[in-house]
């Protein structure tokens, strides 16, 4: 086989039909521009919502479950009998994590440990006036909790700082801030379900841009949180942890779950029904883009049939003249795989300026997402599976009518 | 003169749409330098015994001996190398690739046997236009050529790889009188040189230039004699 005439041919075939080859290539770079907008924009949600999620929650949250079921005395000392106890009391236990601190700053000396954030939240009500809405509070170190959150980036209005400097300082949900109708400076009556209350000053307020963070919660200082509550400055109800690598959370969580004997739950866990969506997106998009490239697919394997049909005088020629098999195959391969290549290639330009139009694109979400226009991702890897779906696709078009090609008898057509 | 090509025993069938036998017994041998006609009329099985020859058409018993090379039962492959390096075909309907230039067209079986370089290809190639008289139409291309330029243009590249057998198929059967009377000399010339020429034709004239005539009739060789006029 020689690829060198074989090109030569494969190359005058191609530039005496222009017109085919041009809608042969053209069926590609539909399929790859639209494979890699789709997996870009896909990719790009999926990154996005990953993203928000992973910033407004921890890798691991480490806190204790009050909901215990404790079987009766009774029945621990009679078991399988038949014993009758009405209206027991679940024990009185309380969600600290005992030891809190001390447990915190262990972990903290943990290797691949990015930050850790002892903190005591709970339930509230946000009184302003008529305006009641419920909520959450969390009494934090807020240096701590910077380090992990990048509040400082978070913040709409206000300062980090004003908190330390206010033991009555609040920094607010930018969405609770609105429907409570407050500022930076207004003040707020906050009451626990222990049923203190105690009036709060907005020194600041916080985006995430997911809806249920921004919706409901609110920063206090820690040891003011610890007082609305009646309890001691050791009381801690939840340990917040960041790791370097997200994806070393899983087992890390399981082992402090073993060594602590606290609940943990890990950014996967807490964010199933994110991840599940992002499978699914995944999934569509190749289908989509599958279907596409096979559509295409059929485009080439129909003009390359329609191709060896026209030329098969010359392919008979070809063959009495001394050419084999295999360089028949490889002339009419190379058409296919140049149809591949080049429409590929423009496929990927097109592709890569629908995903630019996209990513400018203004897009409101609301208060649920902060975000401006749709997220698109520009990812090489896409842009090189793009190519290389392109060419494999063509190239199995291309195969069957060059085998057919080589098949030709050149008796029966030589003979007229 | 060495035998270049000697048949033996060549028998044929054709199965569709009935059994029959084309080809009955046929035995014979060429030497170098042999221009030899084989006629005979329509049906005869003459085109057939040529492409047995050519070594496109496998389907047969018998044995084929060119060059020194046994060639039944060899690989299609091996096929079409040994017919890129010792054959060169005219024949009567197609005559060149319509895309490509008349030099293009010469030059393809010289470049598929990558004995010389390109440029040299290119070199022989010309000569061999100059020498049917076609240089003047070299980067012309096939489509824009005359039927007997065409067919010319073909005899030049059955020449390209200097091969031991010029096998013609009504090489003159398709052209008018001066095309054809053109066409022929061209191949007398190249007998006259030492080439081996086997074509079939059904025109007498063509035959009576040659200097042997295998007739056929119904699949055999019903006479073979020396034009001793020539």
């Amino acid at each position: 086989m020689d690829l060198h005439i074989a090109s030569q041919i494969a190359r005058t075939h191609l530039t005496t039909k222009k017109r085919q080859t041009l809608v042969a290539m053209l069926g590609v770079t539909f399929g790859i521009a639209m494979f890699i907008t789709m997996i870009s924009f896909m990719q790009g949600v999926n990154q996005f919502l990953e993203d928000s999620a992973l910033d407004a929650s921890p890798h691991i949250r480490l806190y204790n479950e009050v909901n215990t079921q404790r079987p009766s005395l009774i029945e621990q000392l009679n078991p399988g009998r038949f014993n009758v106890v009405y209206h027991q009391k679940p024990k009185d236990e309380q969600s600290r994590i005992k030891n809190g601190l001390t447990i915190a700053e262990r972990i903290e000396r943990e290797p691949g440990v990015l930050g850790v954030s002892p903190q005591v939240a709970t339930q509230a009500f946000y009184n302003n006036g008529p305006i009641q809405l419920s909520g959450t509070i969390s009494g934090v170190d807020i240096d701590r909790e910077n380090r992990l959150y990048k509040l400082n980036t978070r913040l709409k209005s206000g300062s980090l700082n004003a908190l330390k400097t206010n033991p009555d300082g609040l920094i607010m949900g930018t969405v609770l801030a609105r429907k409570l109708n407050v500022r930076v400076g207004d003040k707020v009556t906050v009451t626990t379900p222990k049923g203190t209350t105690r009036v709060l000053r907005v020194v600041g307020t916080f985006g995430f841009g997911v809806g249920t963070v921004d919706n409901t919660k609110s920063y206090g200082n820690l040891s003011t949180v610890q007082e609305m509550l009646q309890r001691d400055p050791s009381y801690i109800t939840d340990i917040h942890i960041k790791m370097t690598d997200p994806l070393q959370a899983i087992p890390f969580g399981q082992k402090l779950r073993a060594a602590y004997g606290y609940y943990t739950e890990d950014w996967a866990t807490a964010n199933t029904a994110i991840l599940a969506g992002e499978k699914i997106r995944n999934m569509l998009t190749y289908v989509v883009s599958i279907t596409l490239l096979v559509v295409a697919g059929f485009g080439i394997y129909n003009i390359m049939n329609m191709t060896v049909i026209n030329k098969i005088k010359d392919i008979a020629i070809l063959k009495a003249t001394g050419f084999d098999a295999r360089d028949i195959v490889a002339i009419f391969l190379l058409q296919a795989v140049f149809i591949g290549f080049t429409g590929g290639l423009l496929g990927l330009g097109i592709g890569f300026g629908l995903s630019y139009l996209l990513s400018i694109m203004p897009f409101d979400a609301g208060d649920f997402l902060s975000i401006k226009t749709f997220p698109v991702i520009f990812a090489a890897k896409y842009y090189v599976m793009g190519l290389l779906f392109g060419v494999t696709t063509t190239i199995l078009a291309g195969y069957f009518p060059a085998r057919k090609a080589a098949q030709v008898d050149p008796v029966a057509i030589l003979r007229g | 003169m060495p035998t270049v090509l000697s048949a033996s025993h060549l028998n044929k069938f054709f199965y569709d749409p009935a059994k029959f036998q084309v080809l009955k017994d046929i035995t014979f041998d060429v030497q170098a330098g042999d221009f030899m006609a084989i006629v005979g009329k329509s049906g005869c099985g003459k085109s057939t015994l040529l492409y047995l020859l050519s070594t496109m058409d496998t389907e047969y018993d018998g044995e084929i001996e060119m060059a020194g090379t046994k060639l039944t039962g060899r690989s299609q492959d091996f096929l079409a190398r040994f017919r890129n390096e010792h054959l060169g075909f005219v024949f009567q309907f197609h005559f060149l690739l319509p895309e490509f230039s008349a030099l293009q067209n010469v030059m393809l079986p010289g470049l598929k046997l990558g004995k010389y370089s390109d440029k040299e290809v290119e070199e022989r190639a010309m000569e061999k236009l100059r020498l049917i008289g076609m240089a003047d139409f070299a980067r012309k291309p096939a489509s824009k050529l005359s039927g007997g330029q065409q067919q010319r243009v073909a005899i030049a590249r059955a020449l390209i790889n200097d091969p031991t057998i010029i096998m013609g198929d009504e090489p003159t059967g398709n052209l008018d009188r001066a095309n054809g009377d053109n066409v022929f000399s061209i191949f007398h010339d190249l007998a006259r040189k030492g080439q081996t020429i086997i074509a079939v034709t059904h025109d007498p004239d063509f035959a009576a230039g040659t200097d042997r005539v295998i007739e056929m009739s119904d699949g055999m060789i019903i006479t073979s004699h020396e034009n001793k006029g020539q």
